[in-house]
């Protein structure tokens, strides 16, 4: 990873270190803080997951990673997110930012369209008009997201009319349509069958060599059979980031994980 | 075992009692309408005719048909709809996907519904102190039409609001995070998901400006005058004021005619919004959430 360190050494603000890197990062809204000084690393194609109750300030991380803050009132950004060592609020066209960074939503969010032009509608947003080109497109992601068997024969069907656990995967193929550097997920299995989960994290698994992937999620146990490293957040606060299998084996620092994992609280 | 208590009973007698008191101020409702159309019917109906739609008056307004009224009306509402949707379709747009929400578009969202609670006789003073004097446009379908579109403008603008709020925000946030623009996830997905709600707002808004009377009375719709229009620039009859004027100011008119006017402006809005609901119906059938 010599680039990687050329970058950092270019680096004047000295942001730079992994794929992600947070810096004393504050969320707040209005005066309520969502989430505070928070530092910490994403590398290269490593699933990050990050675990904590309700209102710890995961999903609010996730909007300033990928500038949908700017889409919020009241939310304030302080500190730094830096991708690749340059800073997300460097980005003058967002627009270009955001087509880097897939994002899969707690709820299921097929658009009302077909399931057809659900995946191509970021490819046709970059401009991609061949038929044979978004075709191709279409179907990779939809195999790629474990649906396109599922799917192949009603393509012109509408997309937000499939069950959840299939709207999820067509979330998932339309974010692999970006062919973004990371994907965000959100509690991606909240609202999806099991049976579902599995599948889904099983394309996980594959698409960790070619992607960063940044995984919140309420399941501990799901953090612990795909992160490679967890962040536990807690009311706002990074309590600790570390190897997931260190978090899972009692080796964590903070006693509040240990409870948390163990499932005492939360 | 399991015996339904007083409290039990008691609750389904009072649930049989609103139902039967909700559907009895329902009918209420209709009852007006349904007498309203079929006393036009009956008074009217012996009027109409092909001659009564295709000739123009004669005999001082109490004889002969409704031809130039019955054009007027049509170009009114047109013109009126051509200059009002896209203003209104474009203020609402703005109103709901970009406007931050501050002081100032709490302040317009203010103006526009009390715009909407105007009476028409104060926008007809508008328009004629704007659009006749100032533009220079003169009593013209122009400066009509104009004064209608102003009038119905609130009208567009708050329902096409609404149809756009019902498009979910889960939609617009999933649109925005692949990084599309606001115009972009405006075309694809709000505005595909509205149009059967903003055709709401048109088929609203046909209905109040083909019956307007004051708005049109002082800025383009003449009291007698036999010939179809041909531009914009020209006055014109229109159908809503000729029933008021031969109702009021026309002696000796048979009592059938100004039913038969009546019956002819409420058939040429209902058969307006009749086409809007039949398309409102196509794009509901196809439910997409
Ligand atoms: N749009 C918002 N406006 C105000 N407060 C918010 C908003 N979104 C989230 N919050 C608050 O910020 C805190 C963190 O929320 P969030 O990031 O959604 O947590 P998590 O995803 O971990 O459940 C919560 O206390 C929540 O109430
Ligand atoms: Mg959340």
């Amino acid at each position: 990873m010599s680039e990687t360190a050329e970058t950092r050494a270019e680096d004047p603000a000295g942001t730079g270190a992994g794929k992600i890197s947070v810096r004393d990062l504050t969320i707040r809204y209005g005066d309520k803080v969502a989430l505070s000084g928070a530092s910490f690393d994403v590398y290269e194609n490593e699933i990050f997951g990050i675990i904590g109750p309700a209102g710890s300030g995961k999903t609010s991380f996730l909007r300033a990673l990928n500038r949908m803050s700017d889409m919020t009132p009241n939310m304030v950004i302080e500190g730094d997110i830096a991708i690749d060592g340059r800073p997300v609020r460097s980005w003058r066209n967002v627009y270009a930012l955001r087509r880097r960074i897939g994002v899969v939503f707690p709820l299921p969010v097929g658009l009302p369209m077909t399931i057809y032009d659900n995946v191509a509608l970021s490819p046709r947003l970059r401009g991609i008009k061949s038929k044979a080109k978004l075709d191709e497109i279409v179907e990779r992601c939809l195999s790629r997201a474990a649906l396109w068997d599922e799917v192949k024969d009603r393509l012109g069907s509408l997309g937000s009319l499939l069950s959840g656990g299939q709207q999820q995967r067509l979330t998932i193929a339309r974010a692999l349509s970006q062919d973004p550097e990371i994907l965000l997920l959100d509690e991606f299995s909240i609202a999806v069958d099991p049976v579902t989960t599995m599948r889904i994290e099983d394309v996980l698994k594959e698409l960790r060599s070619e992607m960063t992937i940044v995984l919140v999620t309420n399941l501990v146990q799901q953090a612990r059979r795909l992160a490679d490293r967890t962040a536990f957040f807690l009311t706002g606060e990074l309590v600790e980031v570390a190897d997931t299998e260190d978090l899972f084996t009692g080796n964590s620092k903070d006693p509040r994980t240990r409870d948390y994992v163990e499932g005492r609280f939360g | 075992m399991f015996e339904a208590t007083e409290l039990n009973l008691q609750n389904q007698r009072r649930e049989r009692l609103f139902r039967t008191l909700f559907l009895a101020m329902t009918l209420l409702l209709i009852l007006p309408v349904v007498v309203i159309l079929a006393m036009l019917v009956y008074k009217g109906g012996p009027m109409i005719s092909m001659d009564f739609l295709l000739t123009e008056p004669t005999n001082g307004m109490t004889a002969g048909g409704i031809l130039p009224a019955f054009v007027g009306t049509i170009w009114l509402v047109v013109v009126a709809l051509i200059a009002s949707v896209p203003i209104g379709i474009a203020a609402a747009l703005y109103l709901s996907e970009y406007a931050p929400d501050n002081w100032l578009t709490r302040a317009i969202n203010l103006a526009v519904i009390n715009l909407a609670g105007v009476p028409s006789i104060v926008h007809a003073l508008f328009g004629v102190g704007a659009f006749v004097i100032f533009f220079r446009f003169g009593t013209s379908i122009l400066a009509a039409s104009l004064t209608l579109a102003v009038m119905a403008l609130p009208v567009v603008i708050v329902s096409t609001r609404e149809a756009l709020q019902a498009v979910p925000q889960a939609f617009r946030e999933a649109c925005w995070s692949m990084g599309a623009t606001r115009w972009q996830t405006i075309r694809k997905v709000v505005l595909p998901n509205s149009l059967s709600g903003i055709l709401t707002g048109v088929i609203l808004e046909v209905s109040r400006t083909a019956g307007e009377t004051a708005p049109i009375m002082f800025t383009g719709a003449a009291f007698f005058l036999p010939f179809l229009p041909e531009t914009v620039w020209d006055q014109t009859m229109a159908l809503s004021l000729h029933l008021f004027v031969i109702s009021t100011q026309v002696p000796e008119v048979p009592e059938a005619l100004p039913y038969g006017v009546a019956l002819v402006l409420i058939s040429l809005v209902l058969s307006m919004n009749a086409v809007s609901i039949a398309f409102r119906v196509y794009l509901r059938g196809k439910k997409k959430w």
